[in-house]
């Protein structure tokens, strides 16, 4: 298998209702990673893009409209697995590269949810079987609701032990210059925000968001030529369980499992919770990322609210999980979101995250994200 | 770009559909027939012997947001590798070729559909796909089509009288295909007799939509040589916008032969985007075959199942509806083919395979 690494990578401000277009977003993210990699965009020969639903910019084949952002004249394509989808374009470059089809990929993920009217959920009206579920007109929350229920019921977890998750996320996110909603919070802020369906609070979930991440991802060769700390690709993996959610045990990602198997198997991981030193598991709800390090079997079902309880999860502690405050903390603009995590771990590895530097000395690092009808998963490891 | 790479082959496909309406079925069934007839040709068993699955749509086509969703099902992809490329099919073949030659698949599903006939206005779907500030300009999209088709002839000397013979070439070629709802007897005389939808082109010269599913098995030359494979030796896409010329094509088409090392002259037959009747010139020409050459000469073997014309627009599937033929073409007897696909008004994205025997 060919060596495939990291060479560069940039994020735009993640915020509501940002002023510049789709396009342009997707081109300050391109050029700040371009700009990392000392490379412009003509040494670039291929493209991948991601963003999630159209709907949210209301234009039909979003990747050829986005493609105008860097992807003209050259071999661009998008990929798409929903929510996943951020993860997923890391995944695509490195197949881009990997295949020897391609040697320097530029990977950019934007999302801009705001414009949706009257509300970004809106736009999930229409995610649902049209003959089956449409007619009930769910709401995501709802169903996202349902499984946090569940995986509370299942374990006997308290809503107190989920909150810490957002305290710890906003708290990171204090250090990311890029950061939507970064705060010093606390458990009884979390308990008494408003209900929007319970148990779901309006600080357990991430907020509306504009913006992008770009990264650009190489052959060895390319980036020993540009880097002398290098950091690699070595282990990538998603799964899509069936559309059918309703008949899924919700406790537990199995889907997720599978993913990371597939990445571990790759990158020659074994014990997961011994050899991984950091981790971006996808957030968008504080609840998530405690299911999502099950999922990744960095804790074992059902203990990973103990785990946090105890710093395991802090940026000072064994296993850091977010440093870069995640969706909670920096923001949900879902496609870039996703890369945005595998950035931070990138970022992490090569020991420039800034202020978002985790204090232990880090080799493995892991990004995930999550998403379709809570059906697919993307994981992704990287070393330095 | 690295352009020699291992080969990947062909093992198996299956299709549903090619009718202006499939009725008694849903995009969900047409799948799940077409993946069926597939892994029958083959003897894949979906749940054992493929690696990853990948899915070619697009949301606002299927009417669903996050229509990605349901892609794993119908092939048997559920609890697996599965993700969309919301792209033309041969992108699909494209991505998936690539996930074989990085090593992380052996054998990979390639999947894309179209239900052209559930979508009450489709033209004001291919509207969104316009630039939101720039070019939502209210009018036929096939104007955009006109406007280029104009250039295109002006700058290679083509008159409507070509454009007639294109549609009466592959209406009648698309006898040969049980795939062709569209097959008829029409002559240039009868083209040339209908009234112009936006000048230059008629009605008969643009491609009518259809409803289709088709599944490909690709799999690694290991795995690949066990069968009887087809094999794709050249491969790209490629998005570049101007009007009058498909210089999508000329740069995918660039690199596939380079990676192929062939020259369009060594091959036996080109399978071309045709949906609207100058396209399938245009294309030529960025493929690096004179328009004019093949005008005259009878004997260059361009859509000779009749393209799209013949056989209808099944939206993303177009470019592995042209698969299928030069499939069949190879099947035949033939060595080799190229497939060159367009993805519509308004996008300026091609993709290009080279497939030999």
């Amino acid at each position: 298998m060919r060596k495939v690494g990291v060479i560069g990578a940039g994020l735009t401000l993640f915020r509501r209702r940002m002023l510049e277009t789709p396009q342009e977003l997707a081109y300050i993210a391109a050029s700040r990673a371009l700009d990392e990699a000392g490379l412009e965009l003509k040494d670039i020969d291929c493209v991948v893009i991601g963003s999630a639903p159209d709907a949210f910019d209301g234009v039909h084949m979003k990747g050829e409209y986005l493609a105008k952002a860097g992807g003209e004249k050259k071999m661009v394509s998008r990929v798409y697995v929903g929510g996943a989808t951020g993860v997923m374009t890391a995944i695509s470059a490195w197949y881009h590269v990997a295949s020897g089809l391609c040697e320097k990929v530029l990977a950019i993920a934007e999302e801009k949810m705001s414009p949706a009217r009257p509300h970004p959920q809106s736009v999930f009206k229409y995610i649902w079987d049209p003959i089956t579920e449409k007619p009930l007109n769910p709401n995501l929350i709802w169903i996202f609701a349902m499984e946090m229920h569940r995986y509370m019921a299942k374990y006997g977890i308290r809503k107190e032990e989920i909150a810490l998750v957002s305290v710890k996320n906003k708290r990171n996110a204090m250090n990311n210059p890029y950061a939507q909603l970064p705060g010093n919070i606390t458990v009884d802020d979390v308990l008494k925000s408003e209900v929007l369906v319970w148990p779901v609070q309006l600080l357990d979930v991430s907020p509306t968001s504009d913006g992008a991440a770009a990264m650009v991802v190489a052959t060895e060769d390319v980036v020993r030529r540009y880097t002398d700390t290098p950091v690699w690709i070595e282990g990538v993996g998603w799964t899509l369980d069936n559309t059918s959610w309703p008949g899924r045990e919700l406790a537990y990602p199995r889907y997720l499992e599978n993913a990371a198997r597939m990445a571990y198997k790759m990158a020659k991981i074994e014990r997961p919770y011994k050899e991984i030193d950091v981790v971006e598991p996808y957030d968008p709800f504080d609840y998530k990322e405690l299911h999502h390090l099950e999922g990744l079997m960095i804790a074992k079902k059902g203990e990973a609210p103990t785990l946090l309880k105890e710093g395991v999860f802090d940026i000072d502690g064994d296993i850091p999980s977010s440093p870069s405050g995640g969706l909670l903390g920096v923001g949900n603009p879902i496609a870039a979101a996703g890369l945005m995590k595998t950035i931070s771990i990138y970022w992490q590895l090569k020991g420039i995250a800034g202020k978002m530097q985790v204090k232990k000395p880090v080799h493995t690092g892991v990004a995930q994200a999550w998403g379709d009808l809570m059906q697919a998963s993307t994981v992704i490891v990287m070393r330095n | 770009m690295v352009t020699k790479l291992e080969k990947v082959g062909i093992i198996g496909a299956g299709w549903y559909g090619f009718r202006p309406q499939v009725k008694d079925l849903s995009f969900r069934e047409m799948v799940f027939e077409a993946a069926s007839r597939a892994y029958e040709s083959s003897g894949i068993d979906p749940r054992k012997d493929v690696d990853t699955f990948v899915s070619c749509q697009e949301d606002f086509w299927e009417g669903i947001s996050i229509a990605d969703e349901f892609a794993p099902d119908p092939i048997g992809g559920a609890m697996r590798p599965t993700m969309t490329v919301p792209g033309d099919g041969i992108q699909g073949i494209i991505h998936g070729a690539m996930q074989i030659l990085s090593g992380v698949s052996k054998v990979t599903v390639v999947e894309s559909h179209a239900k052209p006939s559930d979508i009450e206005k489709i033209d004001k779907i291919i509207e969104l796909g316009m630039d939101p500030l720039f070019s939502r300009l209210g009018v036929n999209v096939n104007f955009l089509a006109g406007l280029d088709a104009t250039k295109f002839m002006k700058n290679y000397g083509i008159k409507r009288e070509d454009l007639a013979e294109v549609v009466s070439r592959n209406l009648s070629s698309g006898f040969k295909t049980p795939r062709s709802s569209f097959a008829s007897k029409v002559s240039v005389e009868d083209v040339l007799s209908q009234d112009f939808l936006v000048y230059p082109l008629s009605t008969m010269d643009i491609a009518k939509y259809v409803d289709a599913s088709i599944v490909f098995i690709l799999a690694s030359e290991e795995i690949a040589r066990k069968y009887d494979p087809v094999w794709i030796e050249g491969m790209s896409f490629s998005t570049a916008e101007k009007l009058g010329e498909a210089e999508y094509l000329s740069i995918a088409s660039r690199q596939a032969y380079k990676m192929a090392n062939v020259k369009p002259s060594q091959v036996d037959g080109i399978f071309v985007d045709d949906r609207y009747s100058y396209k399938e010139l245009q294309h030529l020409e960025a493929l690096g075959i004179s328009s004019k050459e093949f005008l005259r000469d009878q004997n260059i073997e361009v859509n000779p199942y009749g393209g799209h014309l013949a056989k209808g627009v099944p939206l993303e599937a177009s470019g592995l509806s042209l698969l299928l033929d030069a499939v069949d073409f190879i099947e035949e007897g033939h060595e080799s083919a190229i497939v060159a696909s367009w993805r519509g008004i308004p996008t300026y994205t091609g993709s290009v395979l080279v497939v030999r025997k």
